[in-house]
C-alpha cells in the first residue's frame, strides 16, 4: 500500500493545449480518492498519468517514496479494476481469481492462502469451485475484482467503471466497491463523471475544471462549502441556485425578491460589491406557511410565482421562473453548460417539505434559510462567504468518521 | 428505435425486421446460426445469416457500442485488418444497443484452431499473426486496451495465419503511442492469453506440450523483437550506410510492412543515426496486384504464391510461343487454363471446406509433394484430382465458418 503524490502536474497534447495544467493532489495512504469533473476537465489524463499511459510533461508522480515519472505501467505495481476483465468458463472461480498469481509463478501454497482470503473478503468462499457460468451478475464482477485484490497492488485505479453496467447492478457494485474499500484499507482513485457516485463513494473528492484542479475536500465540505461558483453548481442535484443581486447596505435585492443578509461576516465579505451571485441549495427553501415563527425570525420571506411542482413523496420540487440582466443570464447559461445541465433557462429549483400545498400558476411565500446561503463574486466566480473554521471542522470530522468506519469494518464479522 | 448502418446498406436492410424488441439472448428466429468454438465475450452475441452472409450481432450499452462503431469504421479505413462493421441499432424500448459487423468468412477462432488436430500445435503461427496485428494497431496509433485470442479470428494464408481484430470496445486511438500505452497493452495481451490458454488446458483441448505461461510470455518477446526490428534506431557509418540503409529496408518489407519515410540525422564522425518511419497499411502489395491483374482477392501470402504461380506460369508460355508475352496476357490465360479448372472441378459436397485461393494454394503444394514423390512434375490438373480425393475430404466441416447458412436438418 502506497501513498500517491503529485506535484505541478501538467500534460500538453502536442497542440500545445494543457488537458492537465499544474495539479498537486497528495492522495493518502488507504485514502479513497475521487476525480470528478465534466468531460474534458482532465481527470481521465490524470489517472492516466497515475497508471504510466500518459507521458507526464513536466512535475511529478510519487508512488509511495519513489518517482514513477518513467516507470512502466507493469512495474508501478498498480491495479485497474474491471477494465475489460474477462471471466474463463471451464476454470473454477479459485482459478479464475488465482490466474495472475499463477502467471507470476507464486508457489502454490502462497497461491492457496492468497486466494481463500480474498474469496472470503468478497463472500465467494462457497463458490470457489463452481465455473462463472453458474454465478449471478454481481459474484461475477465480485470475481473481476478478486483478480485484482489478489495482486495484493499499491493502490487500485478505478476509470468510471460503472458506467456501463445498468442500474440496478451499479447501484450493488458501488455498494460492493465502497464496503470493501474501508475493509482492505487500499489506497484508490476512482475516476468518474457522475456527482452522486462522488459523493457516496469517496473520503476526499477533488473536483476538476478545464485540467485545473479547483478543490479537494470531503464531500461534505465541497457540498457545504465551495470555492467557487463552478464547485457549487457541480456537486448537488438539482444543483445550487444562483440568483443576480444587487447589494443594498445589509440587503440583497434579487429576481426573487429582498432580503436581509443578517450575518456581518458575510456583509463584510461583499466589501463594496455591488453586484454579487447568491447561491441557495434548493433545500434550503421552506413553504414559509409550514416554518415556524421561531426559525422565520432567522430567514427571509420571498413572494414568488410557482410555475410547475413536482412532489416525489418524500418532497415537492418547485420551479421559479425569474429575470436576470442579459449579461449576468449569459454567464450563467454558459455555466450551466459547462456542468452538463440540461437547465437552460434561468429558474430556480426549491426543494419544499412534501406536505406542502403550494400549487403550479399561482403565487407563493417562500422562506429562505439566508445563513446557509453563499456569495460568489460574479467576475472571478470565487466564493465570498466560504467559512474557513467551518471548513476545519469538516474535514476533522471527516477524518474521525473515516477512521472509525475503517475500524468497525475490520472487525470480524460476527 | 434506431438504426444507423454503413453504406451500402443495401445487403443489410434484411436485418431490419429482426425482432429488435427482444432481448437478443432471448430471440427465436430461424435465421439465427451457432457459430462453434468462438471466442469468449462479456455481452451476449449472436449470429445471423441473411442474404447468403452471416453477421456478429452484439448487445452492449449504447455509448459504447456507438464507440465501437467508429472507431471499426476508422480502423477500415485506415486498411488495418478488422471486422467490417455494418451499423448500430440504437433506442430499443430499455435495452442495450447492437452492435452489427459482418462475419468474417472462412475465418477461424483460436478455439477451434487448437480443437482440431489438423493443424498440430497451431501456437507458432497464431502468434505471429497476433503480434503483427498488434504490431500494426499501434503503429497506427491504436491502443487494443483487451488484446487476446477471443478478440481475433483468423484467416488462412497460405498455411500461415492473417490476424483480424473482431473486438474494439476498449481501443483507442491517438495520433501516436506513449512507451507506457504499449507496455500496458502488451502486458494485457500476455495475461489474456494465458488465460485462455489455462481455459483451453481445464477444457482438455490444449495439446499437454504446450505451456500457457511460456507461450505468453513469448508472445511479448516476439512483439518486442518485431518492434524494435520495424522501429529501432541505429548508427552508420558512412562506409557502408547505403548498403545498410537497403539491407534494413528489404527486411521490413519482407516482414510485411511498408516504410514511410527514413531519415539521417548526423550523429557526428562515427556516421549517422537511421531513424526508420515505418508505414501502417495493409501489407498489400502482392494483394493489390493479384486483384489488379486476375481479380481474385486473396490474403497477402496467397497472391504472393499466385503470382508466382502466374509468373511460371508465363515463363512456360514464353518458351512454348517462342516470343515475349505481355503478363497481362498471361494473367487471364492463367485464370482460364490453370486457376478456374481446378475451381470449377471441386467437389460440390467438399465446397466450403477452404476459401478458394486457398485450396488452390494446398493444391499446389499437393502437386509439389506428388511430383518430389514420383521424380516428376504431375501437372496441376492431376494433382488437383488426387487432392479432392485424398486431402480434401479430411479437413473437417467446422474449421473454418463460412458466412453461408448451414443445411438444416431437422
Amino acid at each position: 500500500m502506497a501513498a500517491i503524490t503529485m506535484k505541478n502536474i501538467v500534460k500538453r497534447y502536442g497542440d500545445g493545449f494543457p488537458a492537465v495544467n499544474d495539479v498537486s493532489l497528495d492522495i493518502r495512504d488507504g485514502e479513497f480518492m475521487i476525480l470528478v469533473g465534466p468531460s474534458g476537465c482532465g481527470k481521465s489524463t490524470l489517472l492516466r498519468m497515475i497508471v504510466g499511459l500518459e507521458d507526464i510533461t513536466s512535475g511529478e508522480i510519487r508512488i509511495g517514496d519513489r518517482v514513477v515519472n518513467k516507470v512502466a505501467p507493469r512495474e508501478r505495481n498498480l491495479s485497474m479494476v474491471f477494465q475489460n476483465y474477462a471471466l474463463y468458463p471451464h476454470l473454477t472461480v479459485f482459478e479464475n481469481i488465482a490466474f495472475p498469481l499463477r502467471l507470476a509463478k507464486v508457489p502454490d501454497d502462497e497461491v492457496q492462502r492468497r486466494v481463500k482470503e480474498t474469496a472470503e473478503l468478497l463472500e465467494l468462499t462457497e463458490h470457489l469451485d463452481r465455473k462463472p457460468a453458474n454465478l449471478s451478475g454481481g459474484q461475477r464482477q465480485r470475481v473481476a475484482m478478486g483478480r485484482a485484490i489478489v495482486r495484493q497492488a499499491d493502490a487500485f485505479l478505478f476509470d468510471e467503471p460503472l458506467s456501463n453496467l445498468d442500474a440496478k447492478l451499479r447501484g450493488q457494485m458501488r455498494t460492493e466497491i465502497s464496503r470493501l474499500q474501508r475493509r482492505l484499507g487500499v489506497t484508490t482513485v476512482y475516476v468518474t463523471h457522475d456527482q452522486t457516485e462522488a459523493m457516496t463513494l469517496g473520503d476526499r473528492v477533488a473536483v476538476l475544471r478545464k485540467g485545473v484542479l479547483q478543490q479537494v475536500g470531503s464531500p461534505r465540505e465541497l457540498y457545504e462549502e465551495p470555492v467557487n461558483l463552478f464547485v457549487a453548481g457541480f456537486i448537488g442535484s438539482p444543483s445550487m441556485n444562483f440568483l443576480p443581486a444587487s447589494v443594498d447596505g445589509g440587503f440583497l435585492d434579487t429576481p426573487l425578491g429582498r432580503f436581509e443578509l443578517r450575518d456581518s461576516r458575510k456583509a463584510a465579505a461583499i466589501g463594496d460589491r455591488s453586484v454579487v451571485l447568491v447561491g441557495i441549495r434548493p433545500e434550503h427553501f421552506e413553504d414559509a406557511s409550514l416554518v415556524s415563527e421561531e426559525k422565520k425570525a432567522k430567514g427571509s420571506i420571498v413572494r414568488v410565482r410557482v410555475d410547475v411542482t413536482e412532489w416525489l413523496g418524500n418532497e415537492l420540487y418547485a420551479y421559479v421562473p425569474y429575470e436576470a440582466p442579459e449579461e449576468l443570464a449569459a454567464q450563467l447559461r454558459d455555466l450551466s453548460r459547462e456542468l452538463d445541465s440540461d437547465q437552460l433557462r434561468t429558474q430556480a429549483v426549491v426543494a419544499l417539505d412534501a406536505s406542502s400545498l403550494i400549487s403550479p400558476g399561482r403565487e407563493a411565500e417562500l422562506w429562505i434559510d439566508t445563513s446557509r446561503v453563499h456569495i460568489f463574486d460574479p467576475a472571478s466566480g470565487e466564493n465570498l462567504t466560504r467559512d474557513e473554521e467551518r471548513v476545519e471542522q469538516l474535514s476533522r470530522m471527516a477524518e474521525e468518521s473515516r477512521a472509525a468506519q475503517r475500524e468497525a469494518q475490520r472487525e470480524p464479522a460476527g | 428505435m434506431h438504426f444507423v448502418f454503413t453504406p451500402p446498406g443495401g445487403s443489410a436492410a434484411g436485418l431490419l425486421d429482426l425482432p429488435w424488441t427482444v432481448p437478443l439472448e432471448d430471440w427465436d428466429d430461424e435465421r439465427l446460426v451457432e457459430i462453434r468454438q468462438r471466442g469468449l465475450s462479456r455481452h451476449t452475441v449472436r449470429f445471423v445469416a441473411e442474404g447468403g452472409v452471416v453477421y456478429a450481432l452484439k448487445e452492449l450499452d449504447a455509448r459504447l457500442a456507438r464507440r465501437e462503431y467508429r472507431l471499426l469504421r476508422r480502423l477500415r479505413s485506415l486498411g488495418l485488418p478488422a471486422v467490417e462493421v455494418i451499423g448500430v441499432v440504437v433506442d430499443r424500448p430499455d435495452l442495450d444497443a447492437v452492435l452489427v459487423t459482418r462475419f468474417l468468412d472462412y475465418s477461424s477462432s483460436y478455439r477451434s484452431l487448437f480443437a482440431n488436430a489438423r493443424y498440430g500445435h497451431p501456437t507458432d503461427r497464431l502468434l505471429d499473426a497476433l503480434v503483427e496485428l498488434l504490431v500494426r494497431l499501434h503503429l497506427a496509433g491504436f491502443m487494443w486496451g483487451d488484446c487476446s485470442l477471443s478478440n481475433v479470428l483468423f484467416r488462412m494464408d497460405a498455411g500461415a495465419f492473417a490476424a483480424y481484430l473482431v473486438d474494439a470496445e476498449t481501443a483507442e486511438l491517438h495520433p501516436s503511442l506513449t512507451e507506457g500505452q504499449r507496455d500496458y497493452d502488451i502486458s494485457l495481451a500476455r495475461e489474456r492469453i494465458a488465460g485462455e490458454l489455462f481455459d483451453l488446458a481445464a477444457a482438455g483441448t490444449l495439446p499437454a506440450t504446450v505451456d500457457p505461461i511460456a507461450v505468453a510470455d513469448d508472445t511479448v518477446r516476439r512483439y518486442r523483437a518485431l518492434w524494435d526490428e520495424l522501429t529501432r534506431e541505429e548508427i552508420l557509418s558512412p562506409a557502408d550506410q547505403r548498403h545498410r540503409i537497403g539491407e534494413r529496408l528489404r527486411r521490413i518489407n519482407s516482414l510485411g510492412f511498408d516504410v514511410d519515410e527514413v531519415e539521417l540525422v548526423d550523429a557526428g564522425p562515427s556516421g549517422a543515426r537511421l531513424r526508420v518511419r515505418t508505414r501502417v497499411a495493409e501489407p498489400g502489395h502482392h494483394r493489390r496486384l493479384l486483384m489488379a491483374r486476375t481479380g481474385l482477392d486473396a490474403q497477402e501470402n496467397q497472391a504472393r504464391r499466385l503470382l508466382n504461380d502466374i509468373a511460371a506460369f508465363r515463363g512456360y508460355l514464353e518458351r512454348v510461343r517462342g516470343g515475349p508475352v505481355p503478363e497481362v496476357v498471361a494473367a487471364n490465360q492463367w485464370l482460364a487454363e490453370v486457376y478456374e479448372p481446378v475451381i470449377n472441378s471441386i467437389p460440390p459436397d467438399l465446397r466450403g471446406r477452404l476459401d478458394d485461393v486457398e485450396l488452390f494454394h494446398e493444391v499446389l503444394e499437393h502437386r509439389w509433394f506428388l511430383s518430389e514423390k514420383s521424380g516428376r512434375d504431375v501437372g496441376t490438373s492431376v494433382a488437383a484430382q488426387d487432392y479432392f480425393a485424398s486431402v480434401l475430404p479430411a479437413v473437417p466441416e467446422d474449421l473454418t465458418e463460412t458466412g453461408r447458412p448451414p443445411d438444416r436438418t431437422s
